[in-house]
């Protein structure tokens, strides 16, 4: 609704405004703001020097790097094989379509503990791919390796249905052109469909990548949690502070995570917005 | 698109399928078939016995308790803040909006950590509470106590809810709404004969989604819950048993998270059932 002769607001003609916004932002504060408000009290206490020792301590480093690393190339393999996944599922039909569609979500459904208890022993040198590759001597569960596939399993859902819906209501009339204009199969893919696509995928990866570096329950168990084959991760840094009564550090790591979960998410809300403002060009 | 496949053409379509099929075979359904094929691993009887200890008994009694009470909460306040995000004009609602899905990007250890911020025995809110225990005569306990397990549960899922309702109701617009204030309907009045018809379907999806992360929760819930058997979900249960490290309580965990697994299953289906009808509308 916008009005021509103002620049304000228009009058709410549906009653109740008032209680209902207030009962939202009285809900969210309580609950989520002034808990997480917390964090930053709490991390005010501590010094600038307190803060950057904290984090250039070296576990902390090997963390976060691991944690960074880890996910970036689990998203990067998800961004690969989601974008085949969703195509696939969009644009062809085949028997047990639906089936593979319902899957996709399983690792939203899966407890993350669960997910992480199974991989870790389906890729140990006893389970039954872990046994496989054991044979030529690569060790999966407790190394970098595990730690990625684990990251695979919970990612995969973000990319596929990032990319489906923009998929679904992609007209492929611009297809049909570059093919009647003299360009291949493969060449219209890669230059015309993938460039549609891109920002679909791009904020796919953004959120796996996200979770990624925050994800708790399916990566402990398989990661090991070795300091000195660097396989902990920053949330399980973060536990091992607070198991130790450690507050201080705990905040200190936890804060620098929260500034890169928001960076993230700024990332992912600016491509958003340049594809909504491309579809409405 | 109804063009003739090329020979080629077909091959690619087949090696894509093939790809994506082996993906999510080996991905998420060898996970899946891994848990249960652990947890028989000792016969059925011992499988039984696994289920039924007083541990597990205790664990899945807090875990359905957390759920209930989450699902409470956050569907009144998903059903409230869609409402108010759709249906009145007000300065700073996209603000409002990214606040709300602030639980999606960050860490569930964070969630915990914030929560022992406030209430632990450092935290900011905590001279407020032992305020109003003295005055209530009791001992209040958040933190590593039952009403800690069921913030923490309330944190991670707070906007899985209200998500799925705003899209619905942004589409239907606010006329049907507003010509039912004009004429002179109060409040509840248009809630239950207008919007709520709307938003039926999306929000039991919601609450699916919502129950299915609670039941599942484990990173959160971990850093403020410490005794088994009083305060323990089945994730964490699941975790000590495994953590044990004995053959017999590896293959109690995997009793314990076959459950879960049947659980998400059902999920998957609701989900489903449903997600057509909530998109919809």
């Amino acid at each position: 609704m916008k009005s021509i002769t103002s620049k304000k607001q228009p009058k709410n003609i549906i009653p109740a405004f008032g209680i209902n916004l207030g009962i939202t932002i009285a809900m969210l504060s309580a609950l989520i703001l002034i808990p997480l408000a917390s964090i930053l009290a709490y991390s005010l206490r501590l010094t600038p020097g307190d803060f950057f020792r904290t984090l250039s301590s070296e576990p902390v480093r090997f963390a976060f790097g691991t944690s960074i690393l880890c996910s970036f190339i689990a998203a990067f393999i998800n961004a690969v094989f989601g974008t085949i996944i969703a195509w696939v599922l969009v644009r062809y039909s085949f028997p047990g379509k639906r089936i593979l569609d319902g899957l996709i979500e399983l690792p939203f459904a899966l407890p993350t503990a669960v997910a992480g208890i199974t991989l870790s022993k389906m890729y140990s040198t006893t389970g039954f791919i872990g046994k496989i590759f054991d044979r030529y001597g690569i060790r999966i569960s407790y190394t970098h390796i595990g730690l990625t596939i684990a990251l695979i399993f919970i990612g995969i859902p973000f990319v596929v249905r990032a990319i489906e819906p923009v998929l679904e209501k992609y007209d492929p009339s611009y297809e049909e052109a570059a093919c009647m204009l003299g360009a291949g199969k493969t060449e219209t893919f890669f230059k015309v469909t993938l460039k549609e696509l891109f920002p679909a995928i791009l904020t796919g990866f953004g959120l796996a990548f996200a979770r990624g570096i925050g994800e708790y329950g399916s990566v402990i168990f398989i990661s090991g949690n070795s300091q000195k084959e660097h396989t902990q991760v920053i949330s399980y840094m973060i536990m091992q502070k607070l198991n130790y009564l450690d507050y201080g550090q705990a905040t200190a790591i936890a804060l620098a995570m929260l500034i890169i979960s928001f960076l993230l998410l700024l990332f992912i809300n600016i491509v958003q917005i340049r594809q909504a403002k491309r579809k409405g060009a | 698109m109804n063009e003739k496949h090329t020979k080629p053409e077909k091959a690619v379509q087949i090696i894509l399928i093939l790809i994506s099929v082996l993906f999510i075979t080996v991905m998420l359904i060898f996970p899946l078939f891994s848990v249960i094929i652990n947890a028989l691993k000792k016969g059925f009887s011992f499988y039984l016995s696994a289920l039924s200890t007083e541990y597990v008994l205790s664990a899945l009694k807090v875990t359905l308790l957390a759920t209930g009470i989450t699902l409470l909460v956050n569907t009144f306040f998903g059903v409230i803040a869609s409402f108010t995000l759709t249906k009145y004009h007000f300065r700073g609602k996209q603000i409002l909006t990214t606040l709300i899905d602030i639980p999606f990007s960050i860490s569930p250890v964070i969630a915990g950590l914030s929560y022992i911020m406030l209430f632990g025995s450092l935290g900011i809110a905590k001279p407020l509470l032992d305020r109003i225990g003295a005055f209530l005569g009791t001992d209040i306990q958040i933190v590593f106590a039952l009403p800690g397990v069921v913030l923490a549960t309330i944190f991670v899922t707070f906007p899985f809810v209200s998500r799925e309702i705003i899209p619905v109701l942004n589409q239907q617009g606010s006329e049907e709404e507003e010509a039912a204030a004009l004429m002179g309907a109060g409040f509840f009045t248009i809630f239950r004969k207008v919007t709520f018809p709307h938003m039926k379907w999306s929000m039991i999806y919601g609450m699916i989604l919502c129950a299915s992360r609670a039941l599942g929760e484990f990173g959160a819930v971990s850093a403020l819950s410490k005794t088994r058997g009083q305060t323990f979900t089945l994730p964490l249960e699941i975790d000590a048993l495994y953590l044990s490290g004995t053959a017999d309580s590896i293959v109690a965990s995997f009793a314990v998270s076959s459950i879960l697994v049947l659980i998400s299953i059902l999920i998957l289906i609701l989900r489903n059932l449903f997600e057509y009808r909530a998109k919809k509308g």
